[in-house]
C-alpha cells in the first residue's frame, strides 16, 4: 500500500478525482446515531453511538481536500485533517489512524470531547459556503474506534530502554501524553497520581455517558504495555517532594497537575448542606460510583437540582443529576446561551434530555430549612450591557428584580484555579498571578529539570491542548536531556 | 496496596492498625492525616496518623468504628492490605517554645490525633499538661503514652468511672485557673471541640482544633470539607485540618456533618445485616 501522507500521491489524486467537487458539496452532513432523550436521561449509555462504516464514507466524501486546509489551522495540534479523511474514503482506516497519531495520541477521547465546531469545523471550507462542516470529530472517532475494535491496535515502538528515569505527575490527558512519548524515546517513566484512579478529569470529570471510562483504560493499558510505570495514592510534594525524587534518580519532571481547585461565589447560605462544586459532584458519582448501592460513598439525588455555570462542567452536572433521578434540573447561567461557553452538542444534548435552561440569572443568596439544607436559591435577573474589551457583552444586574426557586440541591460550576500544592511545596517554582506555573514557549518552568503543561500552565482549558502539551514538553524535556 | 502488619483493641470500639507506608512514615509530621479505602467499592475517609514506625517504614492509625468505612477498616486483621492510603495531608502542626504550658485536650478517639501533637511540644520543651476524657472509663485510650510525654494529666469522664467526673471543659478549667497556659489544643467530637472553644476563649487562651469535616479526595478537589472560619470559607484537607478555634463556625460545621447521616444509617445497617 502507498502511505504517503502527500496530496500529491497517486492514491489521493485518484481519491481526489473520483468524485467532483459539486457533487461533494451536495452531499448532507452525516447525523450521529444518537440513544433516544428520554431513554438515555435514565441511563450512563454513552449518547452518540458513532458511525457506521457507510456514514463515515459518505462524509470522508464531503472533504474536498482543500490544498491550503484551513481545518487543520484551526486544530491545536494540527492533525493532518484531509489526508486522514481521504484514507478514510480509500478504505484504509488503519492508515487513517495512523495518521491522526502522528500529532494526536488520544483520538478516541478527543474524538468525543474537542469543542471541534470552535476548532477544525469552524474553520472548514463548507462553512464559507453556509453549508455544515464536514463532521470531522465523528470521523476522528469512527476512525479510533474502528482501529480499537479491530484488535490490530499499534501499540507505538519504544526505543532501546536508554536507562534515565523521568517523573510525570498527573495523570490527565498531559501526563499520559508525555508519558507515552517519553517511553518511545526509551526513558524509564514513571507517573505519579494523587487518587486511586489513573486518568484524570477523564475519569473523574467527564461522565460515562461522553467518554466511557473503558476507552480512557485502553489508552492507559497501552501506555503500561509500552512500560510507563503508574504509582496511584502517591502525593508529589507531600508523599515525595521532587528533590527526594531527585535523589532517587529522577532527571527530570513533568508537572501536569490539572487545575482542579473548585470556585465558589463566595455568597451568603453557600455551605449549606446539599450545596456543592461540580467536582464533588461528578467526582462522587464518576470516580467513587456512589450513585451505585453497591458502592459506600454516598450522594444526594435531588428532586429540584440547580446547576450554576455554562461550561462543559456544568453540562455534565444537569445530565448528570437527570440521570440522577431528578424531577427538575435547573441550569442557571449569568449570561446568554450565545456567550455559554460549553461545547454545542453538550447544550443542545442538555436541552433534549430536559434540562430547563434560566438564562441571565445569577443565584446571589441560598436559604436553608431549620436542619441546614438547602430549600431555596434567589436568584438575581441579568440583562447584557455593553460588550468589554473582547467584544462580549458583560452581564449586569436588573436593579430589583429577582426570583426565588425551590431546590433540594445546588451544584456550583463557575471555574477552578490551579491546584497549588506542587507550587507550595516547591517555592522555586514560579507561578503567575492566576497560580498557575510559569512556563516557557518550551514548556520548562523556572527550575531547569522540570516541564509544565495542561491546565496547571493554562488554567481550565482543553483535553487536546493539555495533550498537545504532552507532547510538546516530552519533546523539551528529551532535547534537555541530551543536552546534559 | 498496604499491608497491615500489627493490631490492637483500645476498646470495643477503638481499633490500633499499623500499616505499612514507608514514604508516608518519612514524610509525615504531627498533625497530619492519610485517606484510606478499603475495597474496591470503599469509600475515601480520613484518619489522622498518630504515629509512625522510620525503621519498619510503619504509620499507625486509630480509627473508631461509627460506620460503614471505619467498620470496614477496623474488621481488617494482620496480614490484610488496606487498598489504598495516600498521605501525608493538611498542615503539619505548629509547634513553637512556649512560655507557658500547652493545654492538650483529647476526647474519645481525639486522643489518637493528639497524641503526636503532645509528644511533639514535648520535645520542643514545653510543659505539657494532657486533659483526656471520655464517656467512661473503658474508652479512655493511650493513656501511658500521654503520660510518657506530659507533666500533668488529668482524667475526666462523664459518669466518673475514672478520673474525675465530669466534661472536659471541667478539667480544662482546673489547668487554666491554676498556671499560665499559652496554648490549648483540642481534638475530639465537634461538640466537645465547640464547648471547649467557648471555654478557652472566656480565660483569653489561643486555642486549636483539629477539624474533621467530610472529605472525598482530601486534596482540595471537592470542597466536601469546606468550613467558615474567621467569616471565610476554608477547605479543611488543605488549609487546615487545624484552625484557631475561636474563628471556627461550629455551628455550620456540626449541621454540614449530618448532610449524608441517613444514607450512611441505612448504609449500616446493611452492612451489619450481611455480616
Ligand atoms: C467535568 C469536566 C468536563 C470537561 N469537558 C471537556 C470537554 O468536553 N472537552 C475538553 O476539551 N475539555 C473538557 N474539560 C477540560 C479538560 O478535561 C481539561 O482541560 C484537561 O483534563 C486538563 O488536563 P491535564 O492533564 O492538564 O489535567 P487533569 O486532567 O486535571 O489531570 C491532573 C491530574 O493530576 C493529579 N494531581 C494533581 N496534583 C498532583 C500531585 N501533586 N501529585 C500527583 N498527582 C497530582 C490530579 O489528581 C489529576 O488526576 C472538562 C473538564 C471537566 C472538569
Ligand atoms: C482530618 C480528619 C482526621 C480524622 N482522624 C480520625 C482518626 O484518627 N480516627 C478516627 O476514628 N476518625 C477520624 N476522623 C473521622 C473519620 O474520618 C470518620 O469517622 C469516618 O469518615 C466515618 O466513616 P464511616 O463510613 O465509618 O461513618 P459514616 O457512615 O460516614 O458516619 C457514621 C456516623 O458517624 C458520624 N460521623 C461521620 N464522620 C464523622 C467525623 N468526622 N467525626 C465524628 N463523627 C462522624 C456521622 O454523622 C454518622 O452519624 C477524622 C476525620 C478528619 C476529617
Ligand atoms: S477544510 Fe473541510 S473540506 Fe477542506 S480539507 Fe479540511 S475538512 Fe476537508
Ligand atoms: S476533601 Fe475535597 S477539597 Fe477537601
Amino acid at each position: 500500500m502507498d502511505n504517503s501522507i502527500s496530496r500529491d500521491a497517486a492514491w489521493r489524486e485518484e481519491i481526489r478525482k473520483s468524485m467532483s467537487p459539486k457533487d461533494r458539496m451536495a452531499i448532507e452532513r452525516v447525523k450521529m446515531t444518537e440513544v433516544e432523550p428520554n431513554i438515555r436521561n435514565k441511563s450512563y449509555i454513552e449518547v452518540n453511538q458513532g458511525l457506521t462504516a457507510e456514514q463515515a464514507l459518505l462524509e470522508a466524501k464531503r472533504c474536498l481536500d482543500c490544498p491550503n486546509p484551513a481545518c487543520m489551522t484551526g486544530c491545536p495540534v494540527e492533525i493532518n485533517i484531509p489526508t486522514f479523511i481521504k484514507n478514510i474514503e480509500r478504505g484504509e482506516i488503519l492508515e487513517a489512524a495512523r495518521v491522526i497519531k502522528n500529532t494526536s495520541t488520544l483520538p478516541a477521547v478527543c474524538g468525543r470531547v474537542c469543542p471541534q465546531e470552535k476548532q477544525c469545523e469552524s474553520k472548514c471550507i463548507h462553512t464559507k459556503t453556509g453549508k455544515p462542516a464536514v463532521a470531522i470529530g465523528y470521523l476522528e472517532r469512527f476512525t479510533a474506534d474502528y482501529e480499537r475494535n479491530s484488535g490490530k491496535m499499534a501499540i507505538p515502538e519504544v526505543a532501546p530502554a536508554n536507562g534515565k528515569k523521568v517523573a510525570v505527575v498527573g495523570s490527565g490527558p498531559a501526563g499520559l501524553t508525555c508519558a507515552g512519548e517519553m517511553a518511545k524515546l526509551g526513558y524509564d517513566v514513571t507517573v505519579f497520581e494523587a487518587l486511586h484512579e489513573i486518568g484524570g478529569v477523564l475519569k473523574y470529570g467527564i461522565p460515562e455517558f461522553r467518554l466511557p471510562n473503558s476507552i480512557v483504560e485502553v489508552e492507559i493499558d497501552n501506555l503500561r504495555k509500552m512500560g510507563v510505570k503508574f504509582e496511584p495514592d502517591f502525593i508529589v510534594g507531600k508523599t515525595a517532594t521532587m528533590n527526594e525524587l531527585r535523589e532517587e534518580g529522577f532527571k527530570a519532571f513533568f508537572v501536569a497537575s490539572g487545575a482542579g481547585l473548585p470556585r465558589f461565589m463566595g455568597i451568603p447560605g453557600e455551605n449549606a448542606i446539599g450545596i456543592m462544586s461540580s467536582n464533588e459532584y461528578l467526582t462522587r458519582v464518576n470516580l467513587m460510583h456512589a450513585a451505585d448501592q453497591e458502592f459506600d460513598t454516598p450522594v444526594f439525588f435531588g428532586k429540584n437540582v440547580v446547576v450554576v455555570g455554562g461550561g462543559n462542567t456544568a453540562m455534565d452536572s444537569v445530565r448528570t443529576a437527570k440521570r440522577l433521578g431528578a424531577d427538575h434540573v435547573y441550569l442557571v447561567y449569568r449570561r446568554s446561551m450565545d456567550e455559554m461557553p460549553a461545547r454545542k452538542e453538550e447544550i443542545k444534548h442538555a436541552q433534549e434530555e430536559g434540562i430547563e435552561f434560566m438564562l441571565l440569572h445569577n443565584p446571589i443568596e441560598y436559604i436553608a430549612d431549620e436542619k441546614g439544607h438547602v430549600k431555596q436559591v434567589i436568584l438575581q435577573v441579568m440583562e447584557l450591557g455593553e460588550p468589554d474589551e473582547r467584544g462580549r457583552r458583560s452581564p449586569v444586574a436588573v436593579e430589583g428584580k429577582t426570583v426565588t426557586l425551590d431546590t433540594d440541591m445546588v451544584v456550583v460550576s463557575v471555574g477552578v484555579s490551579p491546584n497549588p500544592l506542587i507550587p507550595n511545596a516547591h517555592p522555586d517554582l514560579k507561578t503567575t498571578q492566576k497560580g498557575t506555573l510559569e512556563a516557557t514557549d518550551e514548556l520548562q518552568t523556572t527550575v531547569e529539570d522540570v516541564f509544565a503543561g495542561g491546565d496547571i500552565v493554562r488554567g481550565g482549558a482543553t483535553v487536546i491542548l493539555a495533550m498537545g502539551d504532552g507532547r510538546k514538553a516530552a519533546a523539551n524535556m528529551h532535547k534537555y536531556l541530551q543536552s546534559k | 496496596m498496604n499491608l497491615i502488619v500489627a493490631k490492637e483493641h483500645f476498646s470495643e470500639n477503638v481499633v490500633m492498625l499499623e500499616i505499612e507506608a514507608p514514604r508516608i512514615a518519612k514524610s509525615r509530621r504531627a498533625g497530619h492525616f492519610v485517606i484510606v479505602r478499603v475495597g474496591e467499592k470503599g469509600e475515601r475517609i480520613p484518619l489522622t496518623i498518630a504515629g509512625s514506625n522510620l525503621e519498619k517504614g510503619t504509620i499507625t492509625l486509630v480509627a473508631q468504628r461509627v460506620g460503614v468505612s471505619s467498620s470496614k477498616l477496623t474488621d481488617l486483621n494482620v496480614g490484610d492490605y488496606v487498598t489504598d492510603v495516600v498521605g501525608p495531608l493538611g498542615q503539619a502542626t505548629k509547634i513553637e517554645k512556649q512560655e507557658g504550658a500547652v493545654l492538650c485536650c483529647g476526647g474519645g478517639v481525639g486522643v489518637a490525633p493528639l497524641l503526636p501533637i503532645i509528644q511533639a511540644h514535648k520535645a520542643a520543651g514545653n510543659r505539657v499538661i494532657s486533659v483526656l476524657a471520655a464517656r467512661t472509663k473503658d474508652l479512655i485510650i493511650l493513656e501511658d503514652e500521654v503520660r510518657k510525654s506530659s507533666d500533668e494529666v488529668i482524667i475526666m469522664t462523664d459518669d466518673g468511672s475514672y478520673g474525675e467526673k465530669g466534661v472536659v471543659t471541667v478539667g480544662m478549667e482546673k489547668a487554666i485557673e491554676s498556671e499560665k497556659i499559652s496554648e490549648a489544643v483540642v481534638i475530639g467530637p465537634p461538640i466537645m471541640m465547640k464547648f471547649a472553644a467557648l471555654c478557652t476563649k472566656k480565660y483569653n487562651v489561643p486555642t486549636v482544633v483539629s477539624l474533621n469535616t467530610v472529605m472525598v479526595d482530601g486534596t482540595g478537589m471537592c470542597g466536601a470539607c469546606r468550613v467558615t472560619v474567621g467569616g471565610k470559607t476554608k477547605f479543611v484537607c488543605v488549609d487546615g485540618p487545624e484552625f484557631d478555634a475561636h474563628q471556627v463556625d461550629f455551628d455550620e460545621m456540626l449541621k454540614r456533618m449530618g448532610g449524608y447521616k441517613a444514607q450512611e444509617a441505612e448504609a449500616f445497617e446493611r452492612y451489619k445485616a450481611c455480616k
